[in-house]
């Protein structure tokens, strides 16, 4: 069990954590699991604080999944999401900030289409920031649960070999999970068609391959990423057949990954473009599983905050 | 009327002059450069001790945003800034509102300029009409009202033909024609340098390749048709090669480079947490091309350090990233980060200094000054190479105070600068 | 807080302690009739090792082994907006279900109530037991809310600025009760 304090006013990035706070945070998210087993599903925990979930780009999953930690904590959460509020259209971030700070929220979720947003708003509010996604830079919470799943399946991460196969250029959750592994100590490789590949991929500390076979031969974990087939379709690759004989999961590919390799996506799933349905749905997958600990990692990550603001703002 | 100014170490490379002199100027004009002169009777006398005396810098690329954009700059903040920041003379971009792509633009620009008089303006005019990169401009007019130079800056001149037309028509006057050298599209979205650190930071690049390629175009261009040819704001290794061996062959082309290309990186751009202030065009580079480019301005193969002076209102800087324009101001810190942290450090000399920020400039606009010679326009700056600043940008004459040299501290800096013999007060 | 903890007295050693826990084990038995249904449930950290304690005793006196439930009741405490930064948060288990059951709570010490109030709030959310009762090793007095323990180990009267520790074999590698005063450091 690691004896360390959370201090952190913000969860922004993964770069931000050492190796000791991400540990506490998976262990933290542990114990949080067992509420969500409960008969009453909800704690006190966060009686009387303000959550706003502040969306600028449309997400079910993530928005969800936070919404849920909210209300298992007991938190008073608020949702405003561009489509629906006039607060966020055609409004300056810094107007938006100051809005934010003028209501007084203790724990701020922000998900938005431009990198380096949630910093920004981070400066200038005194309440907790949580990137639920900035970009194509980060989406640490997505990295966090990913590896609490990684350590539940193979009860460690440090020494595992993990794959990360598509859009490697355009994922934010390739980097916050690259950043992550790297600090625990894991041995990441990443493969996708090369107009998906950033250049000077190596940079970033993984090792990049062209095909799908040679990225998941001996892996522990085998993490396929969605295609975002209404962005990508017209330039990056001709045709979605054409990227599924390439690129996509099957159960015959999959062979060359380790025995008990597992199977991860982190949704939404293009079924029969990167993945494959009988893997999907397959023993080795555990795709389900990374939305269920997404809502424990979640409680934690809300919880340590919640507690470190009061120490930034003392 | 007659200045006198005494005891100062005179760099003037248009005449190989280093050494400490006294300048006597009569009427406008430089009239004797000599040791312990006499002052005439009536002279006013400048005690020019520990200061240098070079002839007045040039920023030959600035943006003055009036008319149209004056929330920005106007030809009055942005030359009160040139002033401030050592220059006598700065040649301001065309992309105004509405483009200065004709004569009456030109002449509101010089009217405003002598009006003021902190600073001479030659403005630059557009190399297509609306800078729309299709129909040329009339040049004639519009070197009758006072243009000195042809540029689209803030766009490329992306289309072959147009480009082709332009190197061949400016000829009748003998005009640069100055190349905002992007290819539009190759990194459509980009917002800094392709390279390691977009990939870190998962933003759309703007690959080096997009500069290079219309660099090499242009260059075929002129080859085959001629025409003074000046790359803007150039910034990568490879578009530096391909100018040196250009100018190897004989082509009559020359190439700029800013203060913030030779001193910062794209990983400023990380390492200041996504500043839009770290948020230009062309993006800042990376290290190698840095290197490159101070080692081609050591060796002679860049002519000219230009600011591209871009100042923006706060408001539309503090914004996201990937949402905010293009562009720093550079007017007030060009000179004082050129002394220290390229002249200090010895990687050029303080005459090549000169030579790159008064001689050239003046040469490639084709315009008086540059020069302290006997009978040449009295335009003089004076500036210390000992005296300490801070950059403070809340201080700035200029409107803008998008720098990403805020805080700076720098040892050489301005001090005063002379305007056909007459002292400028800013 | 400039000061540090000094021992001040001894209220019980190892054997003390191991007498008292029986007598503890006797009275949960009388008042809960037997060990039918009977579940204690340990307060993190240190009413878990209580709990075992008594389970043991019983188990001596009865030849039942008494189920022994965990209970972390950190989320449900009503300090957390004036702590920081956050304690850590363990988990809470149960051997079986709580609905119908007789509930003995056990926690080391009992002071303020505050725990204690916590300790019900999470029980309730785990099911609904038909009796709750409290056995508490040490009731130091100092009651904020009223809540009274039904087995006492030892009453002591103690000052504000006293601490009473109390140290168990697995926690803490030995069994022992002590007074720890706060000086101010000189």
């Amino acid at each position: 069990m690691t004896e360390i304090a959370w201090q952190q006013k913000d969860l922004l990035s993964i770069a931000d954590l050492s190796a000791a706070e991400i540990q506490l945070v998976l262990d933290t998210a542990s114990s949080f699991r067992e509420v969500s087993a409960r008969p009453v599903k909800k704690v006190p925990t966060l009686r009387g604080k303000t959550v706003i979930n502040l969306f600028f780009e449309p997400s079910t999953r993530t928005r969800s999944s936070f919404e849920i930690a909210e209300k298992r904590l007991s938190a008073d959460s608020l949702n405003f999401s561009a489509s629906s509020s006039g607060l966020v259209k055609g409004e300056s971030l810094v107007d938006t900030a100051l809005n934010l700070q003028a209501m007084a929220p203790d724990l701020i979720v922000i998900r938005h289409g431009h990198p380096g947003v949630p910093r920004m708003l981070a400066e200038r509010v005194s309440a907790g920031v949580i990137n639920a996604g900035d970009g194509a830079w980060g989406h640490p919470t997505q990295a966090l649960l990913d590896a609490f799943t990684i350590r539940e399946e193979k009860g460690k991460l440090e020494g595992l070999k993990v794959a990360m196969v598509g859009d490697i250029a355009h994922s934010r959750v390739v980097r916050s999970n690259i950043e992550l592994l790297n600090t625990m100590g894991a041995e990441v490789t990443v493969a996708g068609p090369r107009t998906m590949m950033p250049v000077a991929v190596e940079t970033l500390g993984v090792r990049a391959v062209y095909s799908l076979e040679e990225a998941i031969r001996g892996a522990d974990v085998v993490m396929m990423l969605r295609v975002q087939l209404e962005r990508h379709k017209k330039v990056m690759f001709p045709s979605v057949r054409e990227y599924f004989q390439l690129f996509g999961l099957t159960r015959e590919r999959l062979r060359s990954a380790k025995r008990d390799a597992i199977v991860m996506h982190p949704g939404p799933m293009n079924r029969g473009v990167e993945i494959a349905s009988d893997v999907a749905d397959g023993s080795r997958s555990v795709i389900l599983e990374q939305v269920a600990n997404g809502v424990a990692v979640r409680m934690a990550v809300l919880y340590l905050l919640s507690g470190a603001r009061q120490e930034a703002g003392a | 009327m007659t200045l006198l100014i005494r005891n100062g170490r005179v760099v003037d490379p248009s005449q190989a002059l280093d050494e400490t002199l006294d300048v006597l100027i009569q009427d406008g004009v430089v009239k004797r450069l000599a040791a312990a002169i006499k002052p005439p009777g009536k002279a006013e006398v400048v005690d020019a001790t520990d200061l240098v005396v070079a002839p007045g810098l040039i920023d030959m690329h600035v943006h003055l945003r009036e008319p149209g954009f004056e929330y920005k700059e106007t030809v009055e903040s942005g030359t009160r800034a040139a002033a401030a920041g050592g220059f006598t003379a700065v040649a301001c971009m065309p992309n105004t509102r509405p483009v200065n792509d004709n004569r009456s633009v030109t002449e509101h620009i010089v009217g405003e300029a002598e009006r003021h008089g902190y600073a001479r303006v030659y403005p630059i005019g557009a190399v297509t009409k609306g800078e729309k990169g299709e129909e040329l401009a009339e040049y004639g007019d519009m070197v009758a009202g006072g243009v000195v130079a042809l540029s689209d800056d803030g766009l490329p001149v992306a289309n072959s033909e147009a480009m082709r037309r332009a190197l061949l028509y400016s000829r009748h006057y003998d005009l640069a024609v100055i190349q905002h050298a992007e290819d539009p599209t190759l990194g459509p979205d980009g917002v800094m340098h392709e390279g390691e650190f977009s990939t870190r930071l998962g933003l759309p690049g703007l690959p080096g390749a997009a500069e290079d390629a219309m660099v090499a175009r242009d260059l075929l261009l002129v080859e085959d048709n001629g025409g003074r040819y000046h790359v803007a704001h150039l910034s990568t290794a490879r578009s530096l090669e391909l100018v040196k061996l250009a100018k190897d062959r004989g082509l009559s082309v020359t190439c700029e480079v800013t203060p913030h290309h030779l001193l910062l990186t794209d990983r400023d751009v990380l390492e200041s947490g996504l500043s839009t202030h770290t948020k230009m065009k062309p993006p800042l580079r990376s290290e190698a091309d840095r290197l490159a480019l101070v080692e081609g301005l050591a060796d002679g193969s860049i002519d000219v350090i230009a600011s591209d002076h871009a100042p923006h209102h706060a408001d539309e800087k503090d914004v996201e990233f990937s949402l905010a324009p293009f562009g720093i101001v550079g007017l007030e810190t060009t000179l004082a980060l050129c002394l220290d942290r390229l002249v200090r450090p010895g990687l050029i000399s303080l005459s090549r200094l000169v030579e790159v920020l008064a001689v050239n400039p003046a040469r490639v606009l084709g315009v008086a000054g540059g020069t302290l010679k006997e009978g040449s326009v009295a335009d003089v700056t004076l500036f210390s190479l000992s005296r300490q600043m801070t950059v403070n940008a809340s201080r700035f004459r200029s409107k803008g105070r998008n720098t990403p040299f805020d805080g700076w501290k720098l040892r050489g800096r301005p001090v005063s600068t002379f305007i056909a013999g007459r002292h400028v007060v800013v | 807080m400039a000061g540090k903890l000094k021992l001040k007295r001894k209220i019980l050693d190892a054997g003390q302690m191991r007498r008292v826990v029986r007598r503890m084990a006797g009275e949960i038995l009388e008042l809960s009739g037997g060990t039918e249904r009977l579940i204690l449930v340990g307060i993190r950290t240190r009413g878990v090792p209580l709990a075992e304690s008594i389970a043991d005793e019983i188990e001596g006196m009865e030849g039942v082994r008494v189920p022994v439930g965990v209970l972390d009741i950190t989320l449900y405490r009503d300090d957390l907006s004036t702590i920081a930064p956050q304690p850590v948060v363990k988990e809470t288990h149960f051997p079986s279900d709580l609905e119908g059951s007789h509930v003995v709570l056990c926690d080391d010490v009992l002071y303020t109530g505050r725990t204690i109030r916590a300790a019900l709030d999470a029980l309730v959310d785990f099911g609904r037991p038909r009796t709750v009762k409290l056995a508490v090793l040490v009731d130091r007095g100092h009651r904020e809310l009223p809540i009274q323990a039904d087995v006492v180990g030892k009453k002591v009267p103690t000052s504000a600025a006293e601490v009473v520790e109390v140290r168990f074999k697995v926690t803490d590698g030995g069994n022992l009760v002590v007074i720890m005063e706060l000086v101010e450091e000189a």
